[in-house]
């Protein structure tokens, strides 16, 4: 009895693989799309928002008119807001990190923690701007600050934060922890001058990507009610100010065809701000981060 | 005799030493310490759910939640207002189901692509090009969809208007597009290789392979990955608002000016509602609206890829 029908299969194969050679075709061309889109994005801005890219645009106010209008307070503003969420977001998301992976047993109040942090990460960015509108505009009566605006920020970043953090810490070989104890120092002690230390250019890489998305998020700094338009700089984090996706948000919805050119000038600046840090976390993960 | 008596100094006397020299015990205090950071994150979803409850039910004083859930106008600026929520749900509908026509495909195609066909090179240089379109502030996207995808669909179809759901909807699928690829590629190179090897023995040719092998394997993160970016989709605020419009509507026209439940909120915020106004309060009703639908598209993303896992 033949198993198989050998000319059978010979007179199917050519066609399975025509089928096979023109789907890989479709699945390389599907792949393109996304290369296709990002080029034209960058020409597309590039090209629009280099006219208007001079050393006035980065030293002058927001304006009415577009000859003159510059991105001066919405830059400082957005590196004024980096000041308030680095640290408050680091603090929170590294101990979080060091909490889950170190200390915490494995029990109900854990796996609440972590199926809750999770479900943070995904929950609508403008959400947080309702949270921080309640909470810290108005219950604790900061204002449209850099602070209240901050907060809102870190603990809109505090998951990617956590997940960083945890994940380098987890990296941290067994070896070094238990080498560490062996030389009589205690937990806090080895997680201190141990762990951490090994851990942080992960850590660092991760918290970098968390303030680039910080630096480019709009939605929640609406709600909270940062001003689009201001021509003063910010002396303190009790201040009010703007950032530059507030600044882009503004002049990409005015009619005028001249503020289109001066919004691709601001996201120039923006995407120039947002390669730059994630080059040194590129940096940071190549140099510093050791394989065990 | 100075140095006789250091001799006698024994190390667990220097170690009873410094152990009582230290005023605060840090292996007693930093557990708890970073235990209360922790609890920050738990704080913040509670902090969450409380201030859209609380001020979802002032809202629900003044408009009926009947009203809310079953009128079919959301026109809270007129002066006889009414707040149907209908009208901003089938804006935010449109746009996922739109952004999941685009992003569904390319990005399944584009993780097939990367797991099985691509070399490593390719991977190693296509991945991080996905990660630079998965970065991109949200910003960016609306400036984009506003001033070059719509005059392009424009050209095409002269009767899409200067704000449309086509466009918005589009660009988000751009947006959400990098994340079901990288997830789903994930799920897909985890599928062993032994089992590929299985099909290609028994005379199967790699798109047989993928096909009738490997994403039955993987379906329980591919579906997970696709329900996440479309929860995604359904949260976006900047591109809405930016190419969207502000007119909200019931009709399954993509070609006219939408309303989304995000843009509802940027809108009002944006402008000068005033503190206590029932619009002030409207954007909770609408915030809570939209959380809950984002929950429960996490949640059951979660599910899937839990429950219906294959080990290997």
């Amino acid at each position: 009895m033949k198993l198989i029908n050998k000319s059978h299969v010979a007179k199917k194969m050519p066609a399975r693989l025509a089928v096979n050679t023109i789907c890989k075709g479709l699945f390389f061309l599907a792949t393109l799309v996304g290369l296709l889109v990002l080029a034209i994005l960058f020409y597309r801005i590039f090209t629009q928002g280099i006219g208007s890219l001079n050393g006035d645009f980065l030293q002058n106010f927001a304006s009415r008119k577009p000859e003159e209008a510059g991105i001066k307070a919405a830059l400082i503003g957005s590196i004024w807001l980096m000041v308030v969420v680095a640290p408050v977001s680091l603090l929170l998301g590294v101990g979080t990190a060091i909490y889950l992976e170190e200390y915490a047993r494995k029990n109900w109040i854990t796996t609440f923690i972590k199926v809750n942090i999770s479900n943070l990460a995904g929950v609508p960015s403008i959400v947080f701007g309702l949270l921080g509108l309640t909470v810290f505009v108005r219950a604790l009566a900061l204002d449209r600050s850099i602070l209240a605006a901050g907060l809102t920020m870190s603990l809109l970043v505090l998951p990617v934060i956590i997940v960083a953090a945890q994940e380098a810490i987890r990296a941290v070989p067994r070896d070094l922890r238990e080498a560490s104890f062996g030389m009589g120092a205690t937990k806090w002690q080895t997680i201190l001058k141990v762990v951490l230390p090994a851990a942080i250019p992960g850590i660092l890489t991760g918290g970098i990507l968390a303030l680039s998305r910080a630096i480019g998020e709009t939605a929640p700094l609406v709600v909270v009610g940062i001003p689009m338009f201001i021509a003063f700089l910010p002396q303190t984090v009790m201040d009010t100010f703007t950032v530059l996706p507030m600044q882009i948000y503004n002049w990409t919805s005015r009619p005028q065809e001249e503020f289109q050119q001066v919004a691709a000038a601001g996201i120039i600046v923006l995407l120039i701000l947002l390669i730059f840090m994630n080059s040194i976390a590129v940096i940071i993960r190549n140099k510093f981060q050791k394989r065990y | 005799m100075e140095l006789r008596k250091t001799e006698t100094y024994s190390v667990q006397q220097m170690i009873l030493e410094k152990k009582s020299k230290k005023k605060i015990n840090m292996e007693k205090v930093m557990p708890k310490l970073l235990f209360l950071t922790a609890a920050i994150s738990v704080f913040t979803t509670i902090g969450i759910i409380l201030t859209l409850i609380f001020e979802t039910f002032i809202f629900f004083d003044r408009v009926s939640i009947v009203e809310f859930f079953t009128e079919a106008k959301w026109l809270p600026f007129a002066t006889a207002p009414s707040y149907g929520i209908m009208p901003l749900i089938v804006g935010t509908l449109k746009i996922t189901v739109i952004a999941a026509v685009v992003a569904v495909p390319v990005g399944l195609a584009t993780a097939i692509f990367l797991s099985e066909y691509a070399s490593e090179k390719t991977r190693r240089i296509i991945k991080p090009i996905l990660e630079v379109l998965a970065g991109i502030p949200t910003i960016v996207y609306g400036f984009f969809a506003l001033t070059f995808v719509t005059p392009v669909l424009r050209d095409l179809f002269p009767s899409l208007d200067m704000f449309n759901a086509l466009s918005p909807g589009i660009v988000v699928g751009i947006m959400i597009m990098p994340m079901i690829a990288s997830l789903s590629e994930d799920a897909l190179v985890s599928v062993p290789k032994s089992i590929r090897e299985g099909a290609y023995a028994l005379g199967a040719t790699k798109l047989e392979t993928t096909i009738k092998v490997v994403l039955p394997a993987a379906i329980s993160g591919i579906v997970a990955s696709i329900v996440l970016a479309l929860s995604r989709a359904i949260g976006e605020t900047m591109i809405v608002s930016v190419a969207g419009g502000s007119t909200p509507n019931m009709s399954m026209d993509v070609t006219s000016s939408i309303q989304t439940m995000t843009a509802y909120i940027v809108q009002v915020s944006s402008g000068d509602a005033g503190y206590g106004t029932t619009i002030y309060y409207s954007i909770y009703a609408v915030g809570m609206t939209l959380f809950v639908f984002t929950l429960v598209m996490n949640l059951l993303a979660q599910f899937i890829s839990r429950k219906f896992r294959e080990e290997y």
